[in-house]
């Protein structure tokens, strides 16, 4: 018998990509965020309409990742925004390299921003760094307030939470304690920027445009 | 199931080691931080299904979990946190900052040779 010390890190493949996309959007000073959710949260809508809002104000394109179809790129490009749709085949999340082969396919020179649209899921997406500027959490009312206690993961390291569809919660529609979503984000994470909106109707969404457009100088700093 | 890219990841790393030691590995230890999120069972099952005809099956595989620590804003203690209750132990502050989550490594493998 013999032991060997290794010390490999074992995503060691999908992290030097995402050290090459670091390095690519550092060069570049460009903002690239890395969108996480359930599915069905609304994160395309949320796209949609921030990309025909802020038309002439910010460009921004779009990495849409799912299992199958490139229903959601085309939803994207329906907003003369350019988008690539990578399916997964079963895969549960993006990998830093599909993110970098899509990176290459993207005419960043007119770009602001990059959307990494990821797989919808709350969990397996965290766990896998794609060289972003930062994550975004998405949580519909209609999953329910616990989500950030339950799948702290993806609140701990995200830099916004939209909080969508808060619609419903006129009429009571669903049970939804927004205040009991804010704390939990909160004590998991003090500088989460929490904004509730409603994709659909326009909705508390400037709020978010304003911390985008910051986000976007900041990266060019 | 990112679990199934932590397995092959995994096999990938031992295979790569095995060529260099000219062993048959048997056991394997790898460690993992809190926040990916990885379950021992299922990263086990993915192993066992990945493994299959290569040098790997049949290995024992060790997962150490590595806890998740803070430091505190208000006293500037440093402490292990649990996300259902993150208040510091010292002085029960919730003004927090998460330290970096210990990554995915592969630490040690068993070499059987002859």
């Amino acid at each position: 018998m013999e032991k060997v010390n290794v010390g490999s890190r074992i995503l060691g493949a999908n992290e030097q990509y995402a050290m090459k996309n670091i390095e690519l959007l550092a060069q570049r000073k460009q903002l690239c965020l890395n969108m996480i959710s359930s599915p069905g949260s609304g994160k395309t809508t949320i796209l949609v309409r921030t990309i025909s809002d802020l038309k002439g104000q910010l460009r921004i394109g779009v990495i849409e990742g799912d299992l199958q179809t490139d229903i959601d790129a085309q939803r994207i490009r329906a907003t003369q925004a350019p988008a690539i749709q990578i399916n997964t085949e079963g895969a549960c999340h993006l990998s830093a390299r599909q993110v970098y082969e899509a990176l290459g396919r993207l005419p960043l020179d007119a770009l602001d921003a990059i959307v990494i649209e990821n797989v919808g899921n709350l969990v397996c997406p965290a766990a896998f760094e794609l060289g972003e500027t930062g994550k975004i959490v998405v949580l519909s009312v209609a999953e329910g307030d616990d989500k950030p206690v339950k799948y702290p993961g993806i609140f701990a390291k995200s830099r916004a939470l939209l909080v969508n569809k808060i619609d419903l919660l006129r009429g009571a529609l669903v049970e939804f304690d927004l205040d009991r979503v804010k704390a939990d984000a909160r004590r998991l994470n003090k500088s989460i920027e929490i904004f509730p909106v409603c994709a659909k109707s326009g909705e508390g969404m400037q709020n978010w445009y304003d911390w985008l457009g910051a986000q976007v100088r900041q990266s060019r700093l | 199931m990112h679990e199934a890219a932590v397995a092959q990841g995994l096999i990938e790393a031992i295979l790569c080691e095995a060529e260099k030691q000219g062993g048959r590995p048997i056991r394997a230890r790898m460690s993992c931080g809190t926040l990916n999120a990885v379950n021992d069972e299922v990263v086990r099952f993915a192993f066992e299904a990945i493994a299959e005809g290569t040098v790997c099956e049949g290995m024992t595989l060790e997962i150490e979990h590595k806890p998740l620590q803070a430091k505190c804003r208000t006293c500037g203690g440093t402490y292990i946190v649990t996300l259902s209750d993150a208040r510091c132990p010292r002085c029960a502050g919730t003004d927090f900052e998460l330290l970096p989550d210990a990554p995915l490594v592969l630490d040690e493998i068993e070499f059987e040779k002859e």
